[in-house]
């Protein structure tokens, strides 16, 4: 016990010097986290619409203006052909073309019905999707504004109606901010545990103070676990600046236990840097520990849910995903924030965060050889 | 058998088909300063790491404080000392707190540490650097001090990898003086060197060449061997039938 | 005596390739990266909702209801379990993130429906995810609206405005098509600008770039020597991407394959160059390396385009977008692989990236010639 007070001192007094770790561990947060929530917006709002209406008849321009009032659609262009419009998705400058043909507004009346034509630029599949959703509503909204002029009362039975009720629970104006922030404190956090963690036993490689640690009476678990402590300390910190900015800047109050939340913290912690300091034992320089670091960050990312659904994975992407230390806190901190969970609804991420904490632990002190 | 500190017999460490020390055989005695010399690539870091505990060898045995180098390598740790090659003391860290870590790490109490720190600083004439970080010293004062710290916890034995590369004459001669202080304080001293004339300060020599112990006797000995008038020169008849090349 | 040029850049090109290939680790991670992100992006992440875990609670266990959520059973969108719950348990349901929505029938919705024409369903969405809350109502919505229109089949409206859909170059709305543009930009960002920067970053720290410009090649060609590796590398992970994308993710390309690797290759030496500036204003590996991580790869995933809409962006940052080169070379690579566009699409995209290109190169030689005075 007494080395390890040692060892904790030197590393504490180390990072504590270290005025560029220390600048990016508190700067890097407070700037990340005020740009990011800005730019991670997936809400799909200002569609550009570009328009060819062939018909120029009062019921064209009515459902044009209605178009234009919604608040999903930023403006549009007029044109005379769909070759026109079309450039104008290949500039990127429209997402959605309507054409409206020529006898548009005789049709429906003496007909009954008409078509119009939609054409959507695929390539982001979910704007897509949502954008011809919206302009879809659109017009059969205004084709119940058609309807009720033209019939009078009587003239045909009114169908049943089915209401939807909607009820959002835990975010009720639906803010962006509020599921986002939570996610990227998790990222942030988890970039700068495993960077940190990874590249630090690989720098006394670099420098060669191994050497002389390695002749030392010192147990492998002390000198871990020295390593450890420390940079749990600072993480710690960070996520308690993340959460300060989350609460002045955004106004984000976990609506769960906040101790809770920190003893969440505590055990995916020791999971990450175990994580790290795994990767550190691997490498021998520290542009390999940062490519792996880099690597494994990026893939926890990716699968973790913060940014996308882990529902929507196939099965395998699913299992990827329980396995990734980051998907359990992003999880959990997304429950405790926002909708109050308790003990009793984290408790399979709790099992899962402990079971990968041993495993990561014990593989980065049995890999880590003080002889060759 | 006590006053032996190493004792190697056919010791053998191969990499692949390399055979980077090839059946060494030689024993240090207490109390004395033996010298390993042989040119660069010649096997005499790898020796050393192995006896230190950093490396298993292959075949062959070695004991080192009494303990077998396979089965008792922590043992052997809590009773050596070692000075790398490589600058071993952290620079972004002051002398004092160097000294503080090392000591600690090795169970020195808390007034041990005070005492033997100041002891040190004022054997190294440093005592007003205490608070000075380490990469501000000039680099004689930097390996005086990691000796220094290297035998802060009073080890049995004390190896030195080239403790003096790069460093002037007259800071290698200082260097040697902390050598026979500490041998004169009962410590075996075990340094590797390919300064020649470092080698005629040591009570015996080895000399190693393609990782076989080529000559091993005190320097007056090998001097009358081969009848030359320096060590240089018994090093350069034995050394000129090496195969292999110097890194 | 040109011969004598080309034998000594020849040889210091293939001492770059010996460092660079010779530490597998990195190599492994150069080739890692962009495998295992084609895979991801392909394979396992999608933009699209589906499979969501909902409970249905049918108190009316009537015809109508149970026709409905037949249907919701059916959608691709939706995971159901059926069960009754209290309002409790719904709750505990979707605290513990069992569920994401919840949607109730009424005990008399059937007999609602049929005589007062009017019947409700009410659904609890989990809104700590709004995109997913609103989407999976709408999905929810038009469900109903379907079972209705079913059911009015009969009935048929008068004056309706039926619009004809047509989803242009993916019409199966994948996230791949989106995806592997943008995994382009990232990675050529990667190992280029990063990667090179620490290279150069690391010989000045082992202080062999001194060494390197007393030689007698020309400062410049040192250079030059320095990022072939890199520019070859990058081009063959391009050509790994491209087959990836084709044969494993059925993405053809459907432009020109030479426009396409053209364009690669200027946007490769903005990248070159924009480590090689990195590299200058860094003295160790370490701030080198947080340099690209803060000025490039966060810009590149932040304002391409590809992750986040750029137009929900706020104005400023929409500004800054336009100086970064990966939304120029996003926008190109879009319109050739998947819009099979011409030049002419994309002459004005290109002129940008190349004038960004020529700006960052003038500014090398110039902090070069300042280094070496």
């Amino acid at each position: 016990m007494r080395t390890l007070r040692f060892l904790l001192q030197k590393e504490f007094r180390q990072i504590l010097r270290s005025r560029s770790l220390l600048i990016s561990i508190i700067l890097g947060p407070v700037i990340q986290l005020t740009l990011l929530p800005l730019a991670a917006n997936f809400e799909v709002k200002k569609i550009a619409v570009a328009v060819v209406d062939h018909d120029h008849s009062t019921y064209s321009n009515k459902l044009i203006a209605k178009i234009y009032a919604s608040k999903y659609f930023s403006g549009g262009t007029y044109h005379s052909s769909y070759e026109a419009a079309n450039k104008m998705i290949e500039q990127n400058k429209a997402d959605i073309i309507l054409e409206i043909p020529q006898g548009f507004e005789r049709n429906l009346v003496r007909e009954g019905h008409e078509e119009v034509y939609v054409a959507v630029n695929a390539i982001n599949g979910t704007k897509a999707g949502v954008g011809s959703g919206y302009l879809g509503a659109i017009v059969a909204d205004f084709n119940q504004d058609v309807r009720l002029q033209w019939n009078q009362p009587g003239h045909f039975s009114e169908a049943p109606t089915i209401d939807v009720v909607n009820a959002n629970w835990y975010n009720p104006f639906m803010s962006y901010f509020l599921f986002m922030v939570p996610g990227l404190i998790v990222s942030l956090l988890t970039g700068i545990g495993a960077f940190s963690a990874s590249l630090n036993i690989v720098k006394e490689k670099e420098i060669g103070t191994i050497e002389q640690i390695n002749v030392t009476p010192i147990k492998k678990h002390h000198f871990i676990l020295g390593k450890l402590i420390p940079y749990w300390v600072l993480s710690m910190f960070v996520f308690t600046i993340g959460m300060l900015v989350s609460r002045f800047a955004y106004g984000i109050v976990p609506v769960g236990n906040i101790g809770l939340l920190y003893g969440f913290l505590s055990a995916y912690l020791i999971t990450l840097l175990g994580a790290g300091l795994l990767i550190s034992t691997y490498s021998d320089t520290q542009q390999q520990a940062v490519s792996l670091a880099f690597f494994f960050v990026l893939v926890f990312n990716m699968i973790s849910g913060v940014f996308t659904s882990i529902d929507s994975m196939p099965d395998w992407g699913k299992a990827l995903s329980y396995l990734s230390p980051m998907s359990h806190f992003a999880a959990v901190m997304r429950m405790v924030v926002l909708k109050g969970s308790t003990f009793h609804d984290i408790q399979p991420h709790f099992i899962a965060i402990i079971i990968l904490g041993i495993v990561f632990n014990t593989w980065a002190v049995l890999n880590y050889r003080k002889t060759t | 058998m006590s006053n032996i500190a190493i004792q190697a017999d056919k010791l053998t460490k191969r990499f692949d088909d390399f055979t980077a020390v090839d059946a060494i055989t030689f024993d240090v005695r207490q109390g004395e300063i033996f010298g390993f010399v042989g040119a660069n690539g010649a096997g005499k870091t790898t020796a050393m790491r192995i006896l230190c505990g950093l490396s298993i060898p292959t075949s062959g045995t070695a004991t080192v404080a009494g303990f077998d180098v396979y089965k008792d390598a922590e043992k052997i740790k809590k009773n050596i000392g070692y000075m790398s090659q490589k600058f071993s003391l952290y620079e972004d860290l002051t002398v004092m707190e160097n000294i503080t870590f090392y000591a600690g790490i090795y169970g020195l109490s808390n007034q041990e540490i005070k005492d033997r720190g100041a002891e040190l600083l004022t054997r190294l004439g440093i005592e007003h650097e205490a608070k000075t970080f380490v990469a501000s010293l000039p680099l004689g004062w930097k390996q005086k001090l990691a000796f220094s710290v290297a035998v802060i916890h009073r080890p049995k034995i004390v190896f030195l990898d080239e403790p003096t590369g790069g460093v002037d004459p007259v800071t290698r001669r200082q260097f040697w003086d902390l050598i026979y202080e500490a041998a004169d304080r009962g410590i075996t001293v075990f340094v590797t060197t390919h300064y020649m004339d470092e080698a005629e300060y040591c009570n015996r020599v080895s000399v190693m060449v393609d990782g076989r112990i080529d000559a091993f006797d005190t320097p007056a000995n090998l001097k009358k061997k081969f009848s030359v008038e320096s060590m240089n020169e018994v090093f350069y008849q034995l050394a000129r039938g090496a195969k292999r090349k110097a890194d | 005596m040109k011969n004598a040029v080309w034998k000594q850049l020849y040889a210091f090109i293939q001492k770059e390739f010996y460092h660079v290939f010779r530490d597998r680790k990195t190599l492994l991670m150069l080739f890692g990266i962009p495998i295992a992100q084609v895979l991801l992006f392909g394979f396992v992440l999608s933009n699209e909702i589906k499979n969501s875990k909902i409970v249905v609670c049918d108190y009316a266990k009537d015809y109508a209801s149970q026709e409905i959520i037949r249907k919701i059973e059916a959608s691709k969108y939706f995971n159901v379990q059926k069960a009754t719950l209290t309002h409790d348990q719904i709750e505990a349901s979707l605290r513990s993130g069992d569920i994401k929505m919840a949607v109730i029938f009424p005990a008399d919705f059937y007999s609602d429906l049929s005589h007062l024409n009017k019947a409700q369903i009410q659904v609890i969405a989990d809104a700590s995810d709004p995109n997913t809350a609103t989407t999976l109502s709408n999905y929810l919505t038009s469900i109903i609206n379907d079972y209705q229109a079913e059911a009015l089949a009969q009935t048929k409206k008068p004056y309706s405005i039926i619009p004809q859909v047509k989803m242009l170059y993916n019409p199966e709305l994948l996230g791949a098509p989106n995806f592997v543009p943008g995994v382009m930009a990232l990675v050529l960002m990667l190992i280029c600008a990063m990667m090179t920067a620490v290279a150069i970053v690391k010989e000045k720290e082992m202080g062999t770039m001194e060494i390197l410009l007393v030689s007698p090649l020309k400062p410049y060609l040192v250079i030059i020597a320095k990022t072939i590796p890199y520019l070859l590398i990058s081009l063959l992970n391009l050509a790994a991407i491209l087959l990836m994308s084709v044969f494993l993710l059925n993405l053809a390309i459907k432009g020109s394959v030479i426009l396409l690797f053209a364009e690669s290759t200027l946007f490769i030496i903005s990248c070159l160059a924009l480590g090689l500036l990195i590299s200058v204003g860094s003295t160790s590996q370490m701030s080198a390396m947080m340099t690209s991580q803060m000025s490039l790869m966060l810009p590149t995933m932040m304002l391409t385009g590809f992750m986040f809409p750029i137009e929900n962006m706020p104005f400023w940052m929409q500004g800054i977008s336009y100086i970064v080169p990966s939304r120029y070379y996003y926008t190109i690579v879009k319109a050739v692989m998947l819009e099979g566009l011409g030049f002419t699409a994309i002459w004005r995209e290109t002129l940008v990236l190349a004038g960004i290109t020529l700006v960052l190169v003038v500014i090398n030689v110039r902090s070069f010639k300042i280094r070496l005075a």
